[in-house]
């Protein structure tokens, strides 16, 4: 079974977080391997584990994602293909979902698995819009999966429980954060992460247009700041209820 | 050896560093006040091969030199963990790698490597033999195909989590050996089968560490448990002991950075007369000092490290890499409480357990009194001083 799983590296979650002057991510700073693709390794592994194949990587950055890459073939994955261009700088959610499901097309995959989110654009846009471009179905906010046969299935998470949803492979799951606990990288991981293949590929190889942003964010401002409550003595009477109405008017119950 | 560039060194800093970030400060002091073996930590770091690091690939390991190694220890120390617990299951085998025969390497190292084999423990103190190790008085007396060992070992870490134990007894009576070094053999035993002949009685330290008084009574040793000649293993004992020397330094440096990282950050953090104490130069000062004194240290670690993994002669520099970074950590652990005050006392802030094994390197494996004897003599060629 051939696993893509997608990679981004993100600025550390840790470390405070910038934009640039044209209001991109700044990714300059301490960056790391996304903890939510961390997760999506550690079930690609665990696939493989189990019915053998092979895990691909992809991802799409700077060159500097080489970093992050590595932190995933150091864990396990088999191999990398990194897509890079200056042409993809500041790409939105379109263009991304288009270059990565360029790069992955040509692997044939079995199963792609993403996050569900990113830690740093947060958008959740990039999983379904790249099942939609690769034509695969999509399960999505998974926290188990199961490979049987032909046939991948899901507990799809939802607010007061799960659904089981299962779809014919080929097929794109998009996997929640708290799915599985990655595995570190073992000193033999890092060891043999040296020998793993990274291709890279920009946008002539890939045969790609990039469109102008069909989206931009034009202005960034700080969520105001808490404003003081209103304090309620409780003078035994009318106290309960003013607090019941500002409770109710505020949706709270 | 396998060779390796900054970015692995990256690497393993940041992949030990996940590792112990499992294992947060109150996973220590649970061990700690419940004096309990960390077997979850050692067991994880086992799982991800950083105990293995320094056996050759072809024996199951990693094959990579003390430099690695010693970036692992600091980084354990570093993160509040105490790598005290099974840092010999990376060393101790040394002898047997350098010293063995091919059928004990193959015996042995593939199993130390894969972790079902545990050598961590090394005998060699005895209670009126220390640092004077010629003295010792525990023997091993050849009968047919084994050896009958009697004798008392003190100070003996790690007996109750080894399988093995690296033993260091005359096999020779000091009165007739023309030179004292001459007449003492290393054997590796075997606890599992030692039956009651091992008798072992903890001893309760300051630190929750396990060390152990342990008693030979006529215990059996095939002679196949011996590592290389009869009488000459002074020798191969010592040949170990710059590479522990490295390795502590490491961890001190660990201890060191820890102490630091910690002060820095509630020094800055910490309020008291309306700014942040570490505008103090009283408080910023010994930090900076302490962070001064380990960057040196750290040079000197490289620098032997460097040596050893040549196969060049290393013995000054681990000794100072040593004596310089145990007294920077202690200067650091010091700081760190001067900084954090009363709360360097409270268990929940890991100052005070970290201090008190931070002193620990100061005296053992080597005392650093020792340490500058060495230095006055071999490096300084003035008159032995011991």
């Amino acid at each position: 079974m051939k696993i893509v799983v997608t990679v981004k590296q993100v600025p550390d979650p840790n470390s405070p977080q910038r934009l640039d002057a044209d209001n991109t991510i700044a990714r300059d700073g301490d960056v790391v391997l996304d903890p939510g693709d961390a997760c999506g390794v550690e079930i690609g592994l665990r696939l493989k584990e189990a019915h053998g194949g092979e895990v691909v990587l992809v991802s799409m950055g700077p060159e500097r994602a080489r970093e992050a890459i590595r932190k995933a073939l150091s864990m396990g994955a088999d191999r990398a293909v990194l897509v890079t261009d200056p042409a993809l700088e500041g790409a939105d959610v379109n263009t991304t979902a288009r270059a990565l499901a360029a790069a992955i097309g040509s692997e044939s995959p079995d199963l792609v698995v993403c996050a569900t989110e990113s830690y740093d654009g947060s958008t959740g846009m990039v999983p379904p819009m790249l099942a939609e471009v690769l034509g695969l179905p999509q399960l999505t906010f998974a926290n188990h999966v199961e490979v049987n046969g032909s046939t991948v299935s899901v507990h799809r998470q939802t607010e007061d429980g799960y659904q089981v949803v299962e779809a014919p492979m080929p097929a794109l799951v998009a996997v929640t954060a708290g799915i599985a606990e990655p595995r570190y990288a073992s000193l033999r991981g890092i060891m043999a992460a040296r020998n793993k293949e990274v291709r890279t590929v920009g946008v002539a190889d890939l045969g790609l247009e990039v469109p102008a942003p069909a989206e931009t964010v034009e202005g960034v401002e700080d969520a105001p700041s808490r404003q003081q409550g209103e304090i309620v003595e409780d003078d035994g009477a009318s106290g309960v209820e003013r607090i019941m109405a500002l409770l109710q008017a505020a949706k709270v119950i | 050896m396998e060779t390796t560039t900054g970015t692995e060194h990256q690497d393993i800093r940041a992949s030990v560093r996940e590792l112990c970030n499992r294992f947060p400060g109150s996973y220590w002091q649970e061990c700690d006040q419940q004096r309990r073996y960390p077997e979850e930590f050692v067991r994880a770091l086992t799982q991800a091969g950083w105990l293995a690091c320094l056996i050759p690939e072809r024996y199951g390991g990693s094959g990579l030199g003390m430099l690695e190694a010693g970036i692992v220890l600091e980084e354990i120390n570093r993160s509040g963990a105490n790598a005290a617990a099974c840092h010999a299951q990376m060393y101790t085998m040394g002898a047997l790698l350098r010293h063995g025969s091919e059928e004990q390497k193959q015996r042995w190292l593939p199993e130390l490597a894969a972790g079902r084999l545990r050598l961590q423990s090394f005998a060699v103190t005895e209670p009126d033999a220390g640092s004077d190790t010629t003295r010792i008085r525990t023997f091993a007396e050849r009968r047919g195909d084994r050896y009958l060992v009697r004798g008392r070992k003190v100070f003996t870490s790690r007996v109750q989590h080894s399988d093995l134990l690296m033993l260091l007894a005359r096999t020779t009576p000091i009165e007739r050996v023309t030179r004292k070094t001459e007449g003492l053999s290393v054997l590796l035993v075997d606890l599992r089968q030692a039956g009651g002949r091992v008798r072992v009685s903890p001893i309760r330290t300051m630190v929750n560490h396990e060390t152990n008084e342990v008693v030979f009574e006529e215990a059996e040793v095939p002679v196949e448990n011996r590592i290389g000649e009869e009488g000459r293993g002074f020798r191969y004992i010592l040949s170990g002991m710059n590479a522990e020397r490295i390795l502590i330094a490491s961890e001190s440096l660990g201890d060191g950075y820890f102490f630091v990282d910690r002060a820095t950050a509630y020094a800055r953090e910490r309020v008291v007369f309306d700014r942040p104490i570490g505008h103090n130069q009283g408080v910023q000062f010994p930090i900076a000092r302490a962070y001064v004194q380990l960057e040196g240290a750290r040079l000197m670690r490289d620098r032997a490290a460097a040596l050893f993994d040549r196969g060049e002669e290393a013995g000054a520099e681990a000794n100072m890499a040593k004596y310089l970074a145990s007294e920077a950590a202690w200067e650091a652990a010091n700081a760190a409480m001067t900084t954090f005050g009363g709360y360097g006392f409270a268990v929940e802030y890991d100052i005070e357990r970290k201090f008190r094994e931070a002193r620990l390197p100061i005296v053992a494996p080597v005392s650093n009194n020792l340490i500058l004897g060495y230095i006055g003599e071999h490096v300084l060629g003035l008159p032995r001083s011991y």
